[in-house]
């Protein structure tokens, strides 16, 4: 066969497709675009200071920096990108090789085109000095990117390794499927354990051989499992039912033991634990009136904050008002209870709001009740701006509870209250007519919920938790300031809930993980922390509404239609069939 | 007979009435006491006020940004704040360059000043117009929660990234010498900063010159149009996108505008500068009735006064220590006292529970 592509600059229209003969279109366009990308996408990292506060932690010692595996991953998006998009736009399977060589150019195109925008950057960095305007363009950070080599020589390899990259990427996508995902396993897995082990253990990066080893490994057994999953599959399925339902309570019994353990790992990971715990408590909560009830609430962090403080003047010998100090297991009752109570009487003027007004009012509480706390005006009650201190510690017979190690149990233990209480109501009545609220608050009134009810109800038990977690981390900390129940605590839970996926309860688990968890680990990137949140809110509600743990039914809300137009049109006429698929989400997809 | 009346009178209803009262009396009698005190002359009331009316129509600037968005898409732009601190916060390096080059003398400062508010109002409006495209547009027809969601992620993301590229630090902008000091309001003996004549007189020029757009031109009145009804307004040949990006683009230019007005008063950017502005300009918006351009302009103005009076007059009146500090709260009070007992705002259509 001969071979033909057909050159383009820009993408080809449908018209052009049309008019093909049987060349394959390549549009210039597109790796260069996808190398724009990636690129300015470096470019904007090294300008944050990512790049350069990053380099000091090794991944591989001597060989790579996390912060140029964060350059490394900006190359091989941009490879990626232009590499699939030439292959879809070629039209063509991935096991037809006429398009090979085309897509090595691509990535190695897009890799250039990466890579060139950052010398670029460095030329002019290092010629002017941009410090006046951009803080983080500094000499260290230029140094970083040519790889300590400097100017000339440094650019040149910078560039080499652009391309390099793009090749390299283009060469794994043309590997069969089974080998691409072995080998991406491994190499991604060794940025894991490099960081984890830096993290908690060394503070240094892994030793060459030992990535070396962990590629191999983690490749081969990728590789093995997933030649043989069907047969390890088959066999479970041909266990009796009672053998297989032993197999499932042993693995529960396992990992709830390993999450028992956890604490013992050190004080530091064990304080991780427990803020990762504590916005599982809070994301639980939300997690009722965003996800259930859908009633966005802003203003969160006021019932964490009342939680905490009720907790603060009951128990602390320093407030002398109140004429009695109460032990934390005494107190806690009431500052779930103060909470809850806010969560009523905050909920009750709010009723007939929805939406963005919701949303706004609610920031508004949580800001009105910050700003109260930290006035002068109620400073002899509770001590505004100097917070309050020695809170007490939990006490459970002879043993006190005053490291992070202890608290972690109880925090445990609230979270798994707390889950148990979100999972029973959710498919109860009440769970069903929250879930009704969000859908549609007329017609869930017209099917007889009685809204108000029902609103405060979600409003009360979102409270509670709150308040829970509120005293949890009064206790933690043993002292507490208004500073600590800033707007960005509620964001925070918020993006807890979201990431995790609304509605969903093992989300919260995984979304605290993510976003309280990780950050913790990537200290480096600490200031960062919100800038990270609010790309993941973004990306998140335009490529991921249902969040990563999605529950099932907002999964089929957001993406019923593409699974029933494609359920219609794989029973349709062919033309449906390639309609749907060229079709953008219809939900989502707006006005393309 | 009672059992009518038990009817009309719901819970909720009597505690909200009960909770309304409540408030009225405090303000009256938290204002009487404060003026049978006499610790403020009337030369003082006079300073807060024009201080008012100057942080009002910047109020009212932005606010308009949040009217316009929200009577198109319906949604609460909440990434605005942003997009009013980004333009001030870029132009402060074209106003330094400005000022060394000189043209902020004596005689040449109108020129300096122009440069630096043009520059600002394209930036913000750049923002604006990216914003839309990239986070918004493809959003339209999503539930409702998620462009606001969206907004909320965007927010966070443009103020930590002005953090990140340019530091937390507060940066000072350069002083204009011919603006510095008071005089008399022309034709009057009241004393008032020259700054605050300026933008008091500059805003509300920027507000006719609005106003007039929105009730007079084509454009604006498709955008009139849009906002009743988008899929009639296509119907009838408009293009509804061209006209959300126009509006996006008109919200951003005054948000800039406001962001060099906020400079002139206190001379400071700051990557945090956006966020209490916005809000606030957000409670003016729902205050004059959202979607309501002269409301919003009103709202603005009110929320300003109310602001820099409240504390003097009623808190202080209550004994109070610090009032000023609850500054910041009185407009979140009055928000949510507004969307109780006037969810339609001072001119607005109901729009709290029925369009959003």
């Amino acid at each position: 066969m001969q071979k033909k592509i057909r050159f383009s600059w820009a993408a080809p229209t449908e018209a052009d497709l049309a008019t093909t003969d049987q060349a394959l279109p390549f549009a210039w366009s597109t790796p260069i675009l996808s190398g724009v990308t990636g690129g300015g996408l470096a470019v904007f990292l090294s300008l944050l200071g990512m790049v350069e506060v990053s380099s000091g932690r090794d991944i591989i010692s001597d060989v790579l920096s996390m912060g140029q595996l964060l350059v490394l991953l900006c190359l091989i998006y941009a490879g990626y990108r232009a590499v699939t998009q030439t292959s879809s736009l070629a039209g063509v399977g991935d096991d037809d090789k006429r398009i090979a060589p085309w897509l090595l150019i691509a990535g190695a195109l897009a890799g250039l085109v990466s890579s060139a925008l950052l010398a670029i950057l460095v030329l002019i960095g290092t010629t002017v000095d941009l410090t006046d305007f951009f803080i983080r363009a500094t000499p260290n950070l230029f140094n970083v990117l040519t790889l300590g080599m400097g100017a000339p020589l440094g650019l040149l390899v910078l560039l080499a390794i652009g391309a390099l990259v793009g090749i390299l990427v283009a060469a794994a996508y043309l590997l069969p499927g089974r080998i691409r995902l072995s080998i991406v396993l491994g190499l991604g897995l060794i940025p894991v354990i490099a960081i984890l082990h830096s993290a908690f253990f060394s503070g240094s990066g892994l030793s060459l051989l030992a990535a070396v080893i962990i590629l191999l490994v983690v490749a081969g057994a990728s590789y093995a499992w997933s030649t043989s999953q069907d047969t390890v599959k088959a066999r479970v399925a041909d266990l009796s039912p009672t053998r297989q339902r032993g197999m499932r309570i042993g693995a529960w019994v396992a990992a709830g033991l390993i999450v028992l353990a956890l604490p013992l790992l050190g004080a530091y990971p064990a304080d991780i634990l427990d803020m990762i715990g504590l916005y599982a408590l809070m994301g639980l909560g939300l997690n009722i009136v965003v996800g259930f009830a859908g009633l966005l609430d802003l203003g969160y962090v006021a019932f964490f904050a009342l939680g905490a403080y009720t907790m603060g003047v009951l128990t602390s010998p320093e407030i002398q008002w109140t004429g009695f100090t109460l032990t934390f297991w005494e107190a806690l009752p009431f500052a779930v209870g103060v909470a809850t109570l806010a969560g009523i009487v905050l909920g009750i003027p709010v009723l007939g709001m929805r939406g963005d007004y919701l949303a706004i009012v609610t920031l508004g509480f949580g800001e009105i009740i910050r700003l109260v706390f930290l006035s002068d005006w109620l400073k002899p009650y509770i001590g505004g701006s100097n917070g309050i201190t020695r809170i007490a510690k939990p006490v459970l017979g002879p043993i006190v509870l005053n490291n992070q190690q202890g608290l972690f149990y109880p925090i445990l233990i609230g979270c798994l209250v707390v889950a148990f209480i979100a999972l029973r109501s959710k498919n109860s009545r009440l769970g069903r007519a929250w879930m009704a609220i969000r859908e549609d608050e007329d017609v869930a009134q017209a099917m007889g919920i009685d809204l108000v009810r029902t609103k405060l109800l979600a409003f009360a038990t979102g409270a509670a938790f709150a308040g829970l977690a509120g005293a949890f981390f009064a206790t933690k900390l043993t002292s507490i300031y208004p500073h600590s129940f800033h707007l960005l605590v509620s964001i925070n839970v918020l993006c807890v809930v979201i990431i995790g996926g609304m509605g969903s309860i093992p989300g919260m688990v995984v979304g605290s993980l993510a976003l309280v968890g990780l950050p913790e680990i990537l200290r480096e990137f600490s200031e960062y922390r919100l800038l990270m949140y609010g790309a993941a809110l973004v990306l998140m509600m335009l490529y991921r509404p249902e969040g990563l743990l999605p529950e099932a039914r907002r999964r089929l809300e957001l993406h019923g239609d593409e699974e029933q137009a494609k359920d219609v049109s794989a029973a349709d006429v062919p033309t449906r069939t390639a309609a749907a698929a060229a079709g953008t989400p219809a939900v989502l997809g707006g006005d393309e | 007979m009672l059992q009518r009346l038990r009817r009309q009178l719901s819970g909720t209803m009597v505690t909200m009435w009960l909770i309304g009262l409540a408030i009225l009396a405090v303000v009256v009698i938290g204002t009487i006491r404060t003026l049978a005190m006499g610790h403020y002359t009337g030369a003082d009331w006079l300073d807060l006020s024009i201080y008012g009316i100057a942080q009002g129509s910047i109020y009212a600037l932005i606010a308009l940004g949040y009217t316009l968005v929200y009577g198109i898409l319906r949604m609460i732009n909440f990434a605005h704040s942003e997009v009013f601190m980004s333009g001030p916060f870029i132009a402060y390096f074209v106003a330094v360059a400005v000022d060394n080059a000189g043209l902020m003398g004596d005689s040449n400062w109108v020129i300096g000043l122009l440069i630096v508010m043009l520059v600002a109002m394209l930036v913000s409006t750049t923002v604006a117009v990216l914003l839309e495209r990239i986070a918004y547009r493809p959003l339209r027809r999503a539930p409702r929660l998620v462009p606001l969601i969206t907004a909320i992620g965007a927010s966070f993301f443009l103020q930590y990234t002005f953090l990140g590229l340019f530091g937390s630090g507060i940066r000072g902008y350069p002083e204009i010498e011919a603006l510095k000091g008071r005089m008399m309001i022309p034709g009057t003996n009241v004393p008032i900063l020259k700054t605050q004549l300026l933008v008091i007189v500059a805003a509300f020029f920027m507000l006719a010159i609005l106003y007039i757009f929105v009730q007079r031109t084509k454009m604006g009145k498709a955008m009139q149009a849009v906002s009743e009804d988008k899929d009639a307004a296509a119907l009838m040949g408009i293009d509804v996108d061209r006209v959300i990006v126009v509006t996006f683009v008109v919200g951003g230019a005054l948000a800039g505008a406001a962001g060099i007005f906020y400079v002139l008063l206190f001379r400071q950017v700051h990557f945090f500068m956006g966020f209490f502005p916005g809000l606030k300009a957000f409670t003016a918006a729902v205050l004059g009735g959202i979607g309501n351009v002269t409301g919003a302009m009103l709202g603005g103005l009110f929320l300003g006064i109310a602001e820099s009076l409240f504390p003097n007059l009623v808190l202080d009146g209550l004994g109070i220590p610090a009032p000023y500090q609850l500054k910041d709260a009185l407009a979140f009070v009055l928000l949510v006292l507004v969307l109780i007992f006037r969810p339609t705002g001072i001119l607005g259509e109901r729009l709290a529970a029925k369009k959003a």
